[in-house]
């Protein structure tokens, strides 16, 4: 080909057969808005400053607590879930689930893996590491293995995730775990207070 | 007549052996420790039983487990749960495969328990290939659950006696349960620590896909040796014939998944009988992978070509002399028949000279 540069973009099937690429019946079954992968591909490269960046940030989500709990959760949670849809999809491509498994899954978000496997990867992976479904994107899992080798906690990859909760879609998963880890941290100061 | 089978009903399930989680044949064999074989039914297009029995009956007496497969690469078949029904009543030993590209939770966990009800003693949980794959590229992907979420979905049904919701069973589903692995595609790395992941999640035994790259699979089962799984779980190697250089052309090109070396095409090629050098090379492959630590059996994937499994099995000698379950005669069933004939010929019955017989009957 005289332009080197691979046609990128999920809805071109065309396009994609003159690749050569395994293209059964010229249909996508999950159609993505997003087309470039290459924030993508730079999270999964920098996973471990990522870590580190959203440990600080829960940090400080935490501290901010009574902050949430003095306007109300509920009321908090439209603007946040704005913030964080466009934060996140901007960075990993968020789906939005409302049950964030990045640090787990080397921050390559697995909900854009066309079967939304959540606990590994599948094994149709191609021999050049491309999905099986979408022959132009890379394999969710496979960023996600080469993420978790660059993250301090990278063994959480090892973990069993629950099948998803679908009723949490389009909620803040960042609101969740702050309310999760606050409810633990009051939990145990009334263990050693008594 | 062999332990394995139970001798008042050959559909009816063994007795439960302390440490066996099912009361089927197959498990009972891997934890003798004998080599075992299990070979995939290919599903019928069609609603006539008989098409299942005819394409069961190949393997008689040649495998410890026949895979129903669940609609595989997508394409539209009998469904396993039909397949399963069917095999159980005559005895076979099928092992259910569970596909989550088609049902959800609901739909899943109420399978698991019609299927252990009927006698289904093996499930197998798959993600399954993408709706793309297959004959109806429109249909609704649903993919609910991924393996690892349904094989511990089926274990919790079976440990806990629960739902996934928590819900109380008032009979768990005792199954043995099985996975896939594929140690043939990236992250090559990744692989064997995804079997661990699959052993906690539940797996028991696993099966694996199409082995073409023995020294490969070597490497892979060294790291699973090292991570001391191939103890926790039984694994059986995938093997099969290709029909011709062209057919494995076609399947590494447009089959995902499947690792195919250009040494192998290359062999096929330059065999006089393309069809006969692909059973020879299956039957080579067996011969290498049986010598390797840690595997306990092989799952023989002879897709439109399920004559040659008792061929392959014969000749490669893995069986060493065990004869695996076939359906036959019981004592029980001869009277029966002799019965029935009695009564078709119209002979007239008499109480009292029945009566009178049976008094004098010497014992």
């Amino acid at each position: 080909m005289s332009d080197p540069k691979v046609v990128t973009g999920n809805a071109q099937p065309a396009k994609k057969a003159a690749t050569g690429a395994y293209t059964p019946a010229n249909v996508s079954p999950s159609r993505r808005a997003r087309h470039k992968y290459t924030v993508r591909l730079w999270a999964v490269r920098n996973s471990r400053f990522l870590e580190w960046f959203y440990n600080r940030f829960a940090d400080l989500f935490l501290t901010l607590h009574p902050l949430w709990n003095a306007l109300g959760y509920n009321r908090v949670e439209r603007p946040v879930t704005f913030i964080e849809r466009h934060v996140k999809g901007f960075l990993f491509d968020c789906r939005m689930c409302g049950q964030c498994a990045l640090s787990s899954t080397g921050m390559s978000c697995p909900m854009n893996c066309p079967k939304q496997l959540r606990n590994g990867p599948c094994g149709g992976v191609r021999a050049n590491g491309h999905c099986e479904v979408e022959p132009d994107m890379p394999c969710v899992w496979v960023q996600a293995w080469k993420g978790s080798q660059n993250m301090v906690k990278g063994d959480a990859i090892m973990n069993v995730q629950k099948p998803v909760n679908q009723s949490l879609r389009e909620t803040s998963s960042w609101l969740r775990v702050t309310a999760e880890a606050a409810a633990r941290r009051d939990a145990a100061r009334k263990e050693t207070q008594r | 007549m062999s332990p394995d089978i139970n001798p008042l009903d050959p559909s009816a399930p063994l007795d439960p052996l302390p440490g066996h989680t099912s009361r089927g044949r197959l498990e009972r064999v891997l934890r003798r420790g004998e080599f075992a074989v299990t070979a995939e039914l290919n599903p019928p297009d069609s609603a006539n039983p008989q098409d299942v029995y005819e394409r069961a009956a190949i393997f008689d007496g040649w495998v410890d487990g026949i895979n129903a497969v669940d609609a595989s690469g997508a394409n539209c078949h009998m469904s396993s749960v039909g397949i399963c029904a069917l095999l159980t009543r005559m005895g076979y030993a099928p092992i259910m495969q569970i596909a989550c590209r088609d049902k959800n939770r609901i739909a899943i966990q109420g399978d698991v328990l019609g299927a252990s009800a009927m006698g289904v003693q093996n499930i197998m949980c798959l993600t399954g290939d993408g709706v793309q794959a297959g004959d109806q590229p429109g249909a609704k992907p649903v993919f609910d659950l991924d393996c690892m979420s349904l094989l511990e979905t089926v274990r919790i049904m079976r440990d806990n006696s629960k739902f996934l919701s928590g819900r109380k069973l008032t009979t768990p589903p005792q199954v043995f349960l099985g996975a896939a692995i594929n140690p043939f595609a990236p992250p090559y790395d990744f692989r064997p620590y995804r079997l661990a992941k699959k052993i906690e999640a539940g797996a028991q035994f696993v099966q694996s896909q199409y082995c073409f790259d023995v020294p490969m699979f070597r490497e892979y089962m060294k790291k699973v040796r090292d991570l001391g799984l191939h103890e926790k779980c039984f694994i059986l190697v995938g093997v099969g014939p290709m029909a011709s250089a062209k057919t494995a052309r076609w399947i590494r090109s447009n089959v995902p998944g499947i690792h195919i070396p250009d040494s192998v095409i290359k062999r096929l090629e330059g065999a006089q009988d393309q069809k006969e050098e692909g059973k020879q090379l299956c039957i080579d492959i067996i011969n290498e992978v049986k010598e390797i630590e840690g595997v306990s059996g092989v799952h023989v994937m002879a897709y439109r070509q399920e004559e040659y499994v008792a061929e392959i099995v014969h000749e490669s000698g893995v069986l060493k002399g065990r004869r695996p379950w076939k359906p036959e005669t019981t004592p029980t069933d001869a009277l029966v028949a002799e019965r029935l004939e009695h009564l078709r010929e119209g002979v007239e019955e008499n109480q009292q000279q029945m009566a009178e017989a049976a008094a004098h009957h010497p014992h």
